[in-house]
């Protein structure tokens, strides 16, 4: 059988392209999830406080970004910004307006978590005079955590399959390289194909990484009764 | 007349209430109450359900916001808590830890060991050596019999069991205070006697002043120097066990105790 060794080269090219692409998606996901994580704590909390002003920003900020469709917010930093003198990098723009849009849902699985830990616990903690930091790190966020890691490993999976939004504000995400690597070889469906494997091939271990993690929070409900 | 032999004449009172009212929204549920507990008192707290009694516990312990009036732990004053999700921004915890509490439900920490439970608060809070506290945990789990459950967790262990760590742990930051919230109330009745006779224990052994909330009569009559009998917000009723529950005066207090004999 004939073998052309240009079809070595070709394949080569194409893994270089999508690899390249695949290490920035991921690069994104994990710092939009930094940015996901500290937003979602933070507005959770502004919500759960006594203050008023404080929960109605908050309630503002979620009821906004979840109105936004996270391209629109995208375009937006990356276009209209400069225009009133603020110049984003592309990166910078994607993790922040990824970032977020997706705070928006995480605070809300930050805060249900966080008041799925019942009264009788703050009660507790009261009664004992705990300090709210010592508290809320000890015992509120331990409890807190095994409630919101499904749903928030859920939302880092859709984050990274939704990363391939930045391919359209010029990073050349894995998205990105597939569609430029249509432009020079064509092979529409093969390439399309690869690309589709590879957000699959991605999106796994994070799903596991998260399993694992959440196995390792709930370690103490192994043998108890109830 | 209540036994005030604990207290010398004149100092000031343990726990001081003076015209405190609370609401919940509009439902009064604290109706300008006075009461007075001397230092090293044991009093009983009766009443049928909803007449405030835990309320009240929750306001000495600071659990509760309240409208009017005052309430003073060994001379400082208790300042109520906001009302609503309070957490984690609530009033600075007071400096000198004065009033344990055992609650209902146990409200024992799950994801903790029952060693680890009693010593959280002593290493956090007092700012205990790992050593210091751990051997308080094991005398105060010596006191309650559970020393041989350390390393278990919470939910590995019967009700009783869990109450019993409760106590250990509210005894474990050395309160001169210590409030019991029915606190047999959610247990299986083959298990009310284990708790009663720790709590009886602390009562005979210990100068902690100690208030109760109960629905067990004979206990009450057993161990308090005083019992005190509410409803709808009021004290109706003050006086030594013998007055209050064997031979009561207070025609409400005679039904109340009626009722809860016949059950």
């Amino acid at each position: 059988m004939f073998f052309d060794p240009s079809v070595v080269d070709t394949a080569g090219f194409i893994l270089r392209q999508l690899a390249s692409g695949a290490l920035l998606t991921l690069e994104i996901t994990l710092l939009a999830q930094v940015v996901v994580v500290v937003m979602s704590f933070i507005i959770a909390l502004m919500r759960l406080s006594p203050w008023r002003g404080l929960r109605w920003i908050a309630t503002v900020y979620v009821e906004i970004l979840r109105g936004i469709s996270a391209l629109v917010l995208l375009f937006y930093l990356f276009f209209i910004l400069p225009l009133f003198g603020i110049r984003l990098s592309p990166m910078t723009t994607g993790v922040i307006g990824l970032g977020l849009t997706f705070s928006a849902y995480g605070s809300e699985i930050v805060r249900s978590a966080l008041t799925n830990v019942n009264r009788g616990q703050r009660d507790a903690l009261r009664a004992l005079d705990f300090d709210p930091v010592t508290a809320f790190r000890r015992i509120i966020l331990p409890q807190a955590l095994p409630f919101m890691l499904p749903p928030m490993g859920n939302q880092l999976v859709e984050l990274l399959k939704t990363t391939s939004l930045v391919s359209l504000i010029s990073l050349s995400d894995l998205t990105f390289s597939g569609a430029q690597l249509i432009t020079t070889l064509g092979q529409q469906t093969l390439i399309w194909c690869i690309v589709l494997v590879c957000y699959f091939i991605m999106a796994w271990p994070l799903t596991w990484l998260v399993r694992r993690y959440e196995r390792h929070v709930t370690a103490w409900r192994e043998g108890s009764s109830s | 007349m209540p036994d005030l032999a604990h207290s010398p004449p004149g100092a000031p009172p343990q726990i001081l209430l003076k015209q405190v009212v609370k609401r919940f929204g509009k439902t009064q549920v604290i109706d300008h109450l006075d009461l007075s507990i001397p230092q090293g008192q044991k009093v009983a707290l009766i009443g049928p359900s909803g007449s405030g009694k835990s309320t009240v516990l929750r306001l000495i312990k600071g659990l509760e916001s309240y409208q009017q009036g005052s309430i003073e732990v060994a001379g400082s004053p208790v300042p109520g808590l906001r009302s609503g999700w309070r957490w984690p921004w609530s009033k600075k915890p007071p400096v000198v830890h004065r009033v344990g509490m055992v609650f209902q439900q146990f409200n024992l920490f799950p994801h903790l060991t029952v060693q680890e439970n009693i010593t959280e608060a002593p290493l956090r809070v007092l700012k205990l050596t790992q050593e210091e506290a751990e051997e308080r945990a094991y005398e105060y789990l010596g006191l309650v019999g559970l020393v041989h459950k350390a390393a278990a967790y919470p939910g590995q262990l019967s009700g009783g069991q869990q109450q019993r760590v409760a106590i250990a742990r509210a005894l474990a930051m050395r309160p001169q205070v210590m409030l019991f919230d029915e606190v047999t109330s959610a247990l299986d009745p083959e298990l009310v006697g284990e708790v009663l006779a720790v709590i009886r224990s602390i009562a005979h052994a210990q100068r902690t002043t100690l208030l109760l909330v109960t629905h067990e009569m004979n206990f009450a009559e057993e161990i308090a120097d005083r019992v005190l009998f509410m409803e709808a917000g009021k004290i109706l009723a003050d006086g030594s066990a013998q007055e209050i529950l064997v031979d009561p005066d207070n025609e409400r207090t005679r039904r109340f105790l009626n009722r809860v004999e016949r059950r």
